[in-house]
C-alpha cells in the first residue's frame, strides 16, 4: 500500500493543517520558552534590534511582583473550593437523576442548560443578583435603594444582608460569590459525564446488594463510587485544569477591574496576570508566568493521575 | 404455642415491609425534593435575567422586588440595548467570523482526518501522537507568541486575526478521525477499484456517514466564536470586536450607575441564540462535549 504516490498525496491533504499548526502552535511553544529566559524582553524594542540577556530574571520578577501572590492565592483557593464542591454536588445530582423514572429526561435537560451559556453574560446576571444599588455602604450615611434579590431572599428567611460585591465588600463575600458562580457553571459538564457513567454500570451489582439488604449509603460508597471512579477521576482532573485557568468568570462578575470598585484587581488570577503583563508589553514576564502556570498544571495533573491510579477501579 | 409464634413472626414481617415501604416512599420524596430544588437554583438566574429585562428602571430598584413586572417595558429596553452596545455591528462581526472560520475549519479538519484515517505515509503514528500531545498545553502559552506573530503579519484589528490562528483544532481532527476509522476500509478499496477519486469518495461516502460529528464540530466552533472574549479584546478595537466584548462595560454610565434592565436585555439578546441551539441541537453538543470537556 505504501508507495511514493500515496505518500505525496497524504502530505498534500495534511498541508493546510500542518502549516497552521507550525505557525500558531509549534512556534509559540518554542518561542515562549525562549522569551521567558530573555531578560525584560519587549517586542517593540526587539524589532528595533535590541539584545537581551539570557537569565532567570523574568521568573524572579514574576514571583517578586506584589500582585503575583494574590493572583496565585486566588487561583489556588478557587480551585480547591470549587472542584470538590461541584464534584460532590454533581455526583449527588447524577445519582439522584439515575434513580428516578418520572421527569428524568426533563430534569436532565434543565441541568445541562448552564453549559450552553456565555460565561460573561451569565456572570453579569449573577452580578445583578448579588449587587446592591445605593451609596456609602457600611457608613452612617448609607443609603440602600435595593439590596438585590439574593439579599432580599436572605432577609425573607430572617438573615441579615451582606455586601457581596460592592464598594467596601469583604474578600470572603467576593470569594463566596465567585465559588457559587463557578460551581453553577461547572455542574452541567460533570453531571453529563457522571450520569453517562452511571447508566453504563451493570444492574447486577445493585440486585446483589438488594438481596443482601445493603443500606443505600453503603451502596453509594461501596458500589457506585468505585465503579464510577474512572469518570470521577476524569471530571476532577479536567476540573483542576479548568480551575487553574479561571479568568472570564471573574470578568463576568466584577468587570475588567477584577475586584470591587475600591479594590481593583483583588480577584485577579494567574491567567489574568499573564494578560496584564502582555497588555503592559512585558512579553518576557508574561512568558515566564505562562511557563509557571503550565508547570503548576502539569504537577497537579501528575499528582491527580498518581492518586487516581491507586484509587481508580476499572 | 408454635402457632402463636408463627403469627407473631408474620406480623413482624408485615410491619417491617410496611415500614420499608414508607421508608421507600419518603426516600423518593427526598430525592425528588433535592432534584427540584437544585433545578430551581439552576434556572433562577435565567428567570431573573428575563423578568429584569422587562422591567422599568424604577421598578427594578424597588426595595421590595417584584417577581413579575408590573409595567412591561420590553421594547424600550431591548432597543436601547441594541443601540447602546452597538450590538447589531458586533452581531454581524461575530456571525461573519463564526461562519468563515467554521467553513474553513471543516475543510481543513476533513482533509487531515482523512489522511490520518485512510492514507498511509511514513511517520503517521508519530505525527498523530505529537499533535495529540499539544492538546495538553494551556492556550495562554500560545497567546503570547501569537500576539507577536499577528503584529508582525500586520493583522491587528482585522477579521483575519480572529479567524486564522484558531482554524486547526487537534481535538476536532481526532474526533473525526475516530469516526472515519469506523467506516469499513473495504468501501474505500471498492471505490479505488471502480476508479473513484479520493475527493469524490470523501464527498460521497465519508462525509455523509460522519455527518453527526461534523454537526457537533460546527456547533462547538460557532459557540466558540459567540463566546470568545480574551483574544478579540487583545487584538481588535471596537469596530472588529465580537459580541461578548461589547457586553461588559457598555451599560455603566460615567458616574458608575448601571441601567440594569437594559443590561439584562443585552444579556438576554446574547443568550437567546445559544438557547435556540440548546433546544434544537442539544444532542450534538452533548455528544461532542462528553468526549472532550472543552468549552467552545
Amino acid at each position: 500500500m505504501v508507495d511514493s504516490k500515496h505518500q505525496w498525496k497524504a502530505w498534500i491533504y495534511l498541508l493546510p493543517a500542518l502549516v497552521l499548526i507550525l505557525v500558531f502552535t509549534v512556534w509559540p511553544i518554542i518561542n515562549t520558552v525562549r522569551l521567558a529566559f530573555l531578560e525584560n524582553y519587549n517586542m517593540m524594542t526587539a524589532l528595533k534590534g535590541a539584545k537581551f540577556n539570557i537569565n532567570f530574571n523574568n521568573f524572579i520578577k514574576v514571583v517578586q511582583y506584589p500582585g503575583f501572590k494574590s493572583c496565585l492565592l486566588n487561583t489556588v483557593l478557587l480551585c480547591i473550593l470549587t472542584v470538590p464542591i461541584s464534584t460532590v454536588l454533581a455526583l449527588l445530582i447524577a445519582v439522584a437523576l439515575n434513580s428516578i423514572k418520572g421527569l428524568q429526561k426533563f430534569l436532565q435537560t434543565v441541568f445541562f442548560l448552564p453549559y450552553v451559556t456565555n460565561s460573561i453574560a451569565i456572570g453579569m446576571v449573577f452580578a445583578a443578583m448579588f449587587n446592591m444599588v445605593g451609596n456609602a455602604y457600611g457608613t452612617q450615611n448609607e443609603i440602600i435603594v435595593t439590596a438585590g434579590i439574593i439579599n432580599n431572599i436572605i432577609e425573607f428567611f430572617g438573615g441579615t444582608r451582606v455586601n457581596w460585591i460592592n464598594v467596601g465588600s469583604s474578600y470572603l463575600a467576593n470569594m463566596t460569590v465567585m465559588v457559587i458562580y463557578i460551581v453553577w457553571n461547572a455542574l452541567p459538564f460533570k453531571i453529563l459525564i457522571l450520569l453517562g457513567g452511571l447508566q453504563s454500570i451493570n444492574k447486577q451489582y445493585y440486585d446483589a446488594a438488594k438481596i443482601d439488604g445493603t443500606r443505600k449509603g453503603r451502596i453509594l460508597t461501596r458500589i457506585t463510587v468505585p465503579l464510577l471512579s474512572p469518570m470521577l477521576a476524569y471530571v476532577i482532573i479536567t476540573g483542576f485544569i479548568g480551575g487553574f485557568k479561571e479568568y472570564t468568570s471573574i470578568v463576568g462578575i466584577f468587570g475588567e477591574k477584577l475586584g470591587p470598585a475600591d479594590d481593583a484587581g483583588r480577584l485577579n488570577t494567574m491567567v489574568g496576570y499573564i494578560y496584564d503583563s502582555l497588555a503592559g508589553k512585558h512579553q518576557g514576564r508574561a512568558s515566564a508566568a505562562a511557563l509557571i502556570l503550565f508547570g503548576i498544571i502539569l504537577v497537579v495533573t501528575l499528582i491527580n493521575l498518581r492518586v487516581s491510579k491507586k484509587r481508580v477501579h476499572y | 404455642m408454635a402457632d402463636e409464634k408463627d403469627v407473631m413472626r408474620a406480623r413482624d414481617i408485615s410491619q417491617v415491609s410496611a415500614k420499608q415501604r414508607v421508608g421507600k416512599v419518603l426516600f423518593h420524596i427526598l430525592v425528588y425534593a433535592f432534584l427540584i430544588i437544585m433545578a430551581l437554583i439552576i434556572l433562577f438566574p435565567f428567570y431573573w435575567m428575563i423578568i429584569s429585562s422587562m422591567k422599568t428602571y424604577e421598578e427594578y430598584i424597588r426595595s421590595v422586588p417584584t417577581l413579575w413586572p408590573h409595567e412591561i417595558n420590553v421594547i424600550a429596553n431591548y432597543s436601547n440595548a441594541f443601540s447602546q452596545a452597538s450590538l447589531s455591528r458586533l452581531f454581524l462581526n461575530t456571525l461573519y467570523v463564526g461562519v468563515v472560520s467554521t467553513l474553513l475549519s471543516l475543510v481543513i479538519t476533513v482533509l487531515s482526518a482523512f489522511a490520518f484515517a485512510r492514507l498511509e505515509f511514513k511517520g503517521k503514528n508519530a505525527l498523530f501522537a505529537a499533535l495529540l500531545a499539544t492538546m495538553m498545553i494551556p492556550g495562554e502559552l500560545f497567546t503570547i507568541t501569537n500576539y507577536q506573530t499577528v503584529t508582525v503579519f500586520g493583522w491587528m484589528n482585522t477579521y483575519t486575526v480572529l479567524i486564522v490562528p484558531f482554524l486547526v483544532s487537534v481535538f476536532y481532527i481526532y474526533l473525526l478521525r475516530q469516526n472515519f476509522l469506523q467506516i469499513p476500509n473495504e468501501l474505500y478499496l471498492a471505490a479505488k477499484v471502480d476508479g473513484t477519486s479520493d475527493i469524490k469518495y470523501l464527498w460521497k461516502v465519508m462525509i455523509p456517514l460522519s455527518l453527526p460529528t461534523l454537526i457537533s464540530i460546527t456547533i462547538l466552533k460557532m459557540m466558540g466564536a459567540w463566546n470568545s472574549y480574551i483574544w478579540p479584546r487583545l487584538v481588535t478595537k471596537d469596530d472588529h470586536s465580537l459580541i461578548t466584548n461589547g457586553l461588559r462595560n457598555a451599560f455603566t454610565a460615567n458616574d458608575g450607575t448601571t441601567n440594569y434592565p437594559v443590561q439584562m436585555a443585552a444579556v438576554a439578546i446574547v443568550s437567546f441564540p445559544l438557547f435556540l441551539v440548546f433546544v434544537f441541537l442539544r444532542k450534538y453538543i452533548m455528544k461532542g462535549v462528553s468526549r472532550s470537556g472543552i468549552k467552545g
